[in-house]
């Protein structure tokens, strides 16, 4: 992206910090997830119920495509004017009692996020599931600062209990599957019943008891949210369990964080979002419970309440005119789901907090291409587009993918730093493929490749980075001469017929 | 077992029926082959299936001697300033009035003409390619649409003589899937050859695992996502499996070999190129009845 | 500077290229297509689909099926503005649930609302097609906390607020009321992806549509 700046305008682009980074190379992470066969299993079974009460609950509205073109209008729209709504929505949430915050990235978030916990003299906090407070790594804060935070989401407590990271935005234990969810609250779970069986009824049940004396006495919760809405200046927070409604309403003290990106510039594009998020989330026609509020109700749930606008990278994405798009995510997680390289590594071979192909995108655009091994993110796509039909908001993340690999090819051209194999290789096929004849010239050699394959007929060893497709999978011999060498020798146009059917005509064939 | 006897249809036109039943839909088209660098290179018999059936159907078709490639693998591999060059030679070939239609038998390159070459022109500011590109790609394309949208193929045994006594089974391609939204266009072709007995693919949407570089890049997680491809292809307890790009055929091909497996893999030109006379042909074996080769 | 001040600088800057606003095309559903009885039938059809207990009876009958659901209970929350008449069976029988009510100047405790075996609302609209009953802070829906920690909710809702699409809902609710949107009792997926009802909130919601 440009450098430009005018007066007074800061550099861009700002980059984000926190669990935002993939710390070591993508295909090697994988093939180490890979190697883990329950994972597979566990990850294979998700998936599949998952696609298939999507795809369910998708096609059972007449005007999905109505919708989903509605909440991409939407989004861009929130995008382009994005300082006008956050202002709008900051006078309106202030208006009604609530007191807003800015946090520039992770570590001013977490800073502030302490302080006004801080300010209620507590050292325990109840939290709802959050992707920007994961993002921005505030438990791991909170600790440092000796208070406490309690995550309430069942998966995010399994996570939690299991000093686990979550592998999924949406469902964060997805890579465990019952048993060992079961061995997890036996062994971590101060109070519990031996006798606890694998089924997720009584798992859910041992949750609710093992967090209910929390919610009852919890004074502060921190929570993420859903969706802004700027010209009311309300919050959501969409949910299943009711730990979000414990967490919204009992305590004293609310403080959300949550990314600039959020918005939606007015209450009627919520009914959009409330009929896209649920069914592409958990497949449902609508989830469980859904919370709003506006800044504070007297009388009515928590009366401190706060809300941390973070950018942390946001803007980055933003100032990247093919990326920006990215920051249209509504975390529903339908683009993991589908993912047939998710479905096979998990969310944990990504490193960030963002992982499946929107994470792909958004933590290298987030961070920059360069943020430790961000750069090898982008390529872990087939590009087959599972993730661009199911999304949503129409976020074209093959597209975006496509762009970031540029950007990391162009961000190590220099001319002090020796060639990759792969810059190699594409300069030849630059060579190559920009001319016919160079091709056809080429071309010629083709017996070679066939002598090389030897009786079997197949090619069974390349070497270099093309090692890789034969470590399982042949390549056959090729033709003796190329389809453009059988044209100029060979072809003669034959002559035209006109099947017809078994008639007396026969004999004139 | 049904025959077919072929008619000289030369002097047909638009519109008019002959004592045969067949009516094509258009006149005389001056076709031209984009064969895409894989198929030059590694499958001529699909290109040279693709030109059977059109001229078969009476058509003319030429072969821009200039054409190379449709410069995805740079573009996908993030290589755009490498893509340029050809993209260019690509755009240089095809840009004439030469032809009514160009055709290629892949929906992967055919889905990179139409949609990437604007774009590398756009981000390597060349606008006279942009422009230039977007006229190429608007008249570019997909084997199956152009049989199936252009020339009116509905019945490829009564229109094109296809016949292929095997049972096959179908991987449509992502680019083909997502990016050309072909729908069924090849497998109704395929399903109305003659004697062809398809049988379904479980999760025939899933990607084969190729996704060009990615399948080196990404080595481990490819073979894992062509391993499941496999395993759905041989269940089937198919002869082989057809589709539209042989991208993803040499690369389920590939696998299917390296595991001993006998199930082949076959360009959908090739077979609705086959007819009882001349058989299409598998790893360069003529393939029999019976799926003997 | 501010981090707000920094903040809005970066985003300005990250739209120099002024990206344009589009007309955002709504050719989505806004309005019903069903009829009153079909959209009763919906509901009721979604919300069983979601483990929900659903009893349609006529207005007049409100006390008498009121009674009948809490007749095991031994004391129940309702808010302060509920229709006196759907409680009258409750309070005239013997042995009826001890009846607490929530209002401004007498509000129950937390513990006092854990101790309680159900709660009683109305609700201010619900959406047939996606199964979900909105609760929007009025006098007879009573706070936020009143339907949450009792471990069961029992929702009388009246058949005219019943539209079909989520659109027709979001028209009637305002938006700065505190809101809970109610579609089922608590459940979770977040073992093998496999729906369980009952977890943090109330683990059962019977609804009685008052036709």
């Amino acid at each position: 992206m440009s450098n430009n700046t005018f007066l007074g305008m800061p550099s861009l682009p700002v980059y984000g910090h926190g669990n935002l980074n993939a710390t070591e190379p993508f295909p090697q992470a994988a093939q180490r997830e890979l190697g883990n066969a329950q994972l597979r299993a566990n990850l294979g079974h998700a998936t599949h119920t998952i696609r298939d009460k999507r795809l369910k609950v998708v096609a059972e509205l007449p005007d999905w495509e109505d919708m989903r073109d509605a909440g991409s209008a939407i989004k861009d729209g929130t995008m382009a004017n994005l300082p006008a709504l956050l202002e709008q929505f900051e006078a309106n949430f202030t208006a009604r009692g609530g007191t807003i915050h800015w946090a520039r990235d992770a570590q001013e978030a977490n800073e502030i996020v302490t302080g006004l916990i801080r300010e209620t003299g507590e050292t325990e906090v109840v939290k709802v599931k959050s992707m920007a407070t994961q993002e921005i790594g505030l438990n791991e804060y909170l600790e440092e600062q000796g208070i406490a935070a309690y995550e309430t989401d069942l998966a995010e407590l399994i996570v939690q209990l299991d000093h686990d990271k979550p592998s999924h935005i949406l469902v964060p234990a997805i890579h465990k599957n019952r048993s060992q969810v079961r061995e997890i609250f036996l062994r971590e779970m101060p109070v519990v019943d031996p006798n606890l069986t694998d089924e997720p009824a009584r798992l859910a049940e041992a949750a609710r008891a093992h967090l209910r004396k929390k919610f009852l006495s919890a004074k502060v919760a921190v929570s993420g949210a859903n969706f802004g809405l700027a010209d009311t200046g309300t919050l959501t927070v969409v949910e299943s369990e009711g730990n979000g409604r414990m967490c919204l309403t009992l305590p004293e003290t609310l403080i959300t964080v949550m990314g600039i990106e959020k918005l939606l510039p007015k209450w009627e594009d919520l009914e959009v979002f409330m009929q896209l998020l649920p069914r592409s989330s958990t497949g449902e026609r609508m989830n469980p419970y859904t919370s709003l509020w506006t800044g504070v109700t007297p009388g009515d749930g928590p009366q401190n309440v706060h809300l941390v606008l973070l950018d942390n990278g946001r803007t980055a994405a933003l100032a990247d005119e093919m990326g920006r798009t990215a920051l249209n995510c509504i975390r529903c997680s339908a683009c993991m789901n589908v993912c047939p390289v998710y479905e096979r590594t998990g969310g944990h071979a990504y490193g960030s907090t963002y992982p499946g192909p929107i994470g792909a995108i958004l933590s290298p655009l987030m961070t920059g291409i360069k943020s430790e091994e961000n750069n090898s993110l982008p390529y872990a796509s087939s590009l087959c587009g599972a993730c661009y039909d199911a999304c949503p908001v129409k976020i074209n993340i093959p597209e975006i993918l496509v762009h970031l690999r540029g950007k990391d090819v162009d961000s190590k051209r220099s001319k002090t730093r020796l060639p990759s194999q792969m810059d190699l290789m594409m300069k030849g096929a630059e060579w190559a493929f920009s001319s016919g004849s160079h091709l056809n010239l080429l071309e010629k050699g083709l017996p070679l490749g066939k002598l090389a394959a030897g009786r079997s007929k197949t090619i069974k060893k390349l070497p270099g980075i093309a090692a890789g497709w034969t470590q399982s999978r042949d390549i056959p011999a090729p033709p003796t001469q190329s389809f453009r060498q059988w044209w100029a020798k060979e072809h003669k146009p034959v002559a035209a017929v006109v099947p017809g059917s078994t008639t007396t005509e026969g004999d004139q064939a | 077992m049904k025959s077919f006897i072929y008619v000289r249809r030369s002097n047909l036109g638009c519109g008019q029926s002959t004592s045969t039943g067949f009516c094509p839909t258009v006149g005389i088209m001056k076709i031209a082959l984009f064969a895409t660098c894989i198929v030059d290179a590694m499958y001529p018999r699909t290109a040279q299936a693709t030109v059977k059936i059109l001229e078969r159907l009476g058509h003319e078709v030429v072969f821009p001697a200039g054409q190379a490639c449709c410069g995805q693998m740079h573009v996908n591999s993030g290589y755009f300033k490498e893509a340029h060059a050809v993209v260019a030679n690509h755009v240089e070939a095809f840009d004439t009035d030469d032809y009514d239609v160009a055709v290629a038998p892949s929906g992967s390159c055919v889905a990179s003409v139409k949609h990437q070459h604007e774009l590398v022109a756009r981000r390597c500011g060349d606008a006279a390619l942009e422009a230039r590109a977007a006229a190429v790609g608007a008249k570019t394309y997909e084997l199956s649409q152009l049989l199936t949208d252009v020339l009116g193929i509905t019945n490829a045994a009564e229109q094109l003589g296809s016949h292929f006594p095997h049972k096959v089974t179908y991987h449509p391609s992502c680019h083909g899937m997502r990016l050309l939204r072909l729908q069924d266009r090849q497998l109704n072709l395929l399903a109305s050859v003659g004697g062809i007995e398809m049988v379904e693919l479980p999760e025939a949407d899933q990607c084969c695992g190729f996704g060009g570089t990615f399948s080196m890049k990404n080595a481990d997680v490819s073979s894992a996502m062509m391993d499941d491809k496999a395993a759905n292809i041989c269940g089937t307890g198919a002869d082989l499996c057809s589709g539209g790009d042989a991208s993803c055929l040499l690369h389920i091909g590939g696998g299917l070999s390296r595991q001993g497996s006998k199930v082949g893999t076959l360009h959908f030109a090739e077979i609705l190129a086959s007819t009882l006379e001349e058989p299409a042909s598998v790893n360069g074996e003529v393939m029999l009845a019976g799926g003997k080769r | 500077m501010s981090a707000r001040e920094d903040i809005m600088n970066r985003i300005k800057s990250a739209l120099q290229d002024a990206p344009e606003t589009p007309v955002v095309p709504r050719a989505y559903r806004r309005s019903s297509q069903m009829t009153a009885e079909q959209r009763l039938e919906q509901l009721v059809d979604r919300l069983v689909d979601y483990k929900a207990n659903v009893f349609v009876t006529p207005a007049e009958g409100a006390a008498a099926q009121l009674a009948e659901l809490l007749a095991g209970s031994t004391s129940i929350v309702v808010p302060h503005g509920l229709p006196e008449s759907w409680l009258s069976a409750v309070k005239n029988d013997a042995g009826s649930p001890a009846v607490h009510v929530d209002a401004p100047d007498a509000r129950l405790t937390t513990a006092e609302l854990d101790a309680v075996d159900a709660v009683v609302t109305a609700a201010a609209v619900a959406v047939s097609e996606t199964g979900t009953i909105m609760l929007a802070g009025s006098e007879d829906q009573g706070r936020r906390v009143i339907s949450l920690v009792p471990d069961r909710h029992v929702c009388i809702l009246l058949a005219e607020q019943i539209v079909e699409v989520l659109p027709e809902a979001i028209a009637r609710l305002e938006a700065t009321r505190p809101q809970t949107w109610i579609s089922g009792p608590s459940a979770t997926s977040d073992i093998e992806l496999e729906r369980v009802e009952g977890v943090h909130g109330p683990r059962t919601l019977d609804v009685i549509i008052l036709t």
